[in-house]
């Protein structure tokens, strides 16, 4: 187990390397730079502020220097925020976007289960078109649909939710809901899937013959083993939704991290690009790591690191 | 005479499907005795699982339609039951053993919990006498270290401890009736052997009756005092071991016998299988399922079906054959006449 836990470790590490020199030098391929901004600068500005945040050097020494810093956990310091460092900002900023998303995933989460259970405890029957026809519903029409008709109607027309801005909590619900949209779509028909398949398996009926009660068999038996894969697809889709959506954050003028992402890449500022894409990563890949980890906690037939072998 | 415990009286179960009604049963009627062991055989197909699983009600709800017949538990007819009332008799009067138990159990709960759970369910005892029942049940059927295995998952047991397993679970509170639907269909020969042996057992220590299903004759000589052979649906022929192995009469049971395997003869001598499929049981005629593969079919028997005659008080039969108006048809020499004797007994 711990072999294994290093082994993974090793392999983070590399794949955040392989990133971070991917986006690293993709950057450089943007068409300008943090200080073309023609204007206001005249040229022995930029050249002065190149030399200042060191882009007047070769670009080799410009990644090594990144990755010696981000080896002592520093970010770097934004080229367009005067003297902000990019920790600071990831900081600020991930508070609205995790509070949004949490909220998100939360309220997709119990709508999926609801509508994916009752869809396949009642397979072919209408209540199960319905919840299929909601699940295709929200898996197709973008969210940026449902948050524009949430706004008119929730926030313009009824007034019961504030339409956009970041004041108080109350502020949170309609981004959070327009979030929830693609979960529940997601979880509903997973779980109705895998439901369906379980429902087959012949230790159900031997449950069933057990003489125990049908919500027993469903909670107990059915429930438990349809449950495994879903964890599969929440992890990585909670951290997308949790480290901020650019869309959303910008309907709802929600100061996230999105939206501070969207903006930094208009404005070619290196060091928050590196930064944010460095976070998701890193984010991204601890939790599929977690995943793997759960995964042999749920489900006894999967031994991590080649523990116990398989008595036959 | 002992007495019946469970008697299945001209039962229908049908399938609703896109193809329109399956009728899976036919008119099954058959007495299980107490304390006795009664075989079902049949090919794939005939029907003999669907017997099985309608008598524990376990088949889907939503498809399935029972529209005649009874199955009558000491005295009450189950097809009246709530789905409550089923609840209390499945697993703890009528038990069943499932055919592959490699599937048979929770992959992702442990043994031990998969045992007691039934106990709990049927017995008013605590979770700590429900775990000492569940360990003197794996110890009866033979389970090594009991305690210590009750925490592995099923995944770490092999095929016939799973049986064996499964066995326990179904012997939780004691059934009076032990369904087994090919309990060894999916196993090794040897270990076949020793689940058959186990069942045995059991019955002796218990007096539970056996309903076995099976398509293997070998399992029914070994286990069966009574035979009941199906095929579309329908019993065919029923009596005791000795009557259906040694005074078969109708040609089906003929060609199962037939068809199988015989220890001392010559390798070189090829089986004799029936000719011909089972017939599709959505698209069935009036006469005899059978006429369409057997050797001695006659005009009648694509038009009508057979009545059942009696040959003795046990035994009786559906064929035309039995018909005073049929010409007489000698039975072929068939692997029945071979089987060991003693084992029977």
């Amino acid at each position: 187990m711990l072999k294994f836990i290093l082994q993974r470790l090793g392999y983070m590490a590399i794949t955040l390397l392989i990133i971070i020199t991917i986006t690293f030098f993709l950057m450089q391929l943007l068409p300008g730079t943090p200080f073309s901004n023609p204007e206001k600068l005249s040229d022995r500005q930029i050249e002065i502020m190149n030399e200042k945040y060191g882009l007047d050097k070769p670009l080799a020494i410009q990644y090594f220097t990144y990755l010696g810093n981000l080896l002592q956990g520093d970010l770097g310091i934004s080229f367009q925020s005067q003297g902000r460092t990019v920790n600071a900002m990831i900081a600020e900023r991930i508070g609205p976007s995790a509070l949004i998303g949490g909220q998100g995933v939360v309220i997709g989460l119990v709508l999926g289960l609801i509508l994916g259970i009752i869809s396949a405890l009642k397979h072919n029957t209408i209540f199960d078109y319905g919840s299929v026809f909601v699940a295709v519903l929200g898996m197709s029409i973008p969210s940026f649909v449902f948050a524009a008709l949430m706004q008119y109607f929730i926030g313009v027309k009824w007034g019961l939710l504030p339409a956009a801005l970041w004041k108080d909590y109350s502020y949170s619900i309609m981004p959070s809901l327009a979030l929830s949209v693609l979960v529940t779509a997601t979880v509903a028909r997973f779980i109705r899937s895998e439901m369906l398949e379980v429902l087959g398996q012949d230790y159900v009926n031997t449950a069933r013959a057990k003489g125990i009660k049908e919500f027993s068999v469903i909670i107990r038996h059915v429930l438990r083993n349809a449950l495994i894969p879903v964890v599969t697809v929440l992890g990585p889709l909670a951290v997308s939704i949790m480290t901020g959506t650019l869309v959303i954050e910008k309907i709802f003028a929600v100061p996230g991290l999105g939206e501070q992402f969207t903006l930094s890449i208009l404005v070619n500022d290196y060091s928050v690009i590196m930064g944010i894409t460095l976070f998701y990563s890193a984010l991204f890949i601890f939790v599929i790591f977690l995943v793997d980890i759960l995964y042999g906690i749920l489900d006894p037939r999967i031994s991590i690191g080649g523990g116990k072998k398989d008595v036959r | 005479m002992t007495d019946t415990i469970l008697s299945v009286e001209n039962l229908d179960v049908s399938f609703q499907s896109y193809n329109g009604l399956i009728k899976a049963v036919r008119g099954v009627t058959f007495d299980l005795k107490k304390g006795e062991t009664l075989a079902i055989v049949g090919e794939s197909g005939s029907g003999k699982s669907v017997t099985a699983k309608s008598i524990m009600q376990l088949l889907p709800k939503k498809t399935t339609v029972i529209n005649n017949g009874s199955i009558v538990y000491e005295g009450n007819d189950l097809l009246t039951y709530s789905k409550k009332e089923m609840e209390k008799i499945r697993g703890s009067e009528i038990s069943m053993v499932f055919q592959d138990p490699m599937t048979s159990l929770n992959p992702t709960m442990k043994i031990g919990k998969q045992v007691m759970e039934g106990i709990l369910k049927h017995k008013k005892i605590s979770k700590k006498e429900a775990f000492v029942r569940a360990k003197e049940l794996l110890e009866l059927v033979g389970i090594p270290n009991a305690e210590e295995r009750m925490k592995s998952y099923p995944h770490e047991f092999s095929g016939g401890m799973r049986q064996r397993v499964i066995i326990a679970m179904a012997l939780a509170s004691d059934p009076s009736v032990l369904i087994a639907d090919e309990p060894t269909t999916a196993l090794d020969v040897t270990i076949q052997a020793q689940i058959l042996d186990l069942m045995k057992n059991i019955q002796k220590k218990t007096g539970t009756s056996i309903l076995i299903i099976t398509h293997d004759l070998g399992v029914v000589v070994n286990m069966a005092k009574r035979v009941a052979v199906m095929y579309a649906g329908q019993i065919v022929e029923t009596g005791t071991l000795e009557e259906i192995f040694y005074d078969s009469k109708h040609p089906y049971t003929w060609g199962l016998m037939q068809s199988m395997p015989k220890l001392h003869q010559d390798r070189s001598v090829p089986l004799i299988p029936i000719a011909g499929s089972p017939p599709d049981v959505s698209k069935l005629h009036d006469g005899c399922p059978f006429a369409a593969r057997c050797p001695y079919v006659m005009k009648v028997c694509h038009n009508h079906m057979p009545d059942q005659s009696t040959i003795s008080g046990t035994h009786s039969v559906s064929c035309w054959l039995q018909d005073e108006r049929a010409p007489h048809v000698e039975k072929p020499e068939l692997g029945g006449n071979n089987v060991d004797k003693s084992k029977t007994s």
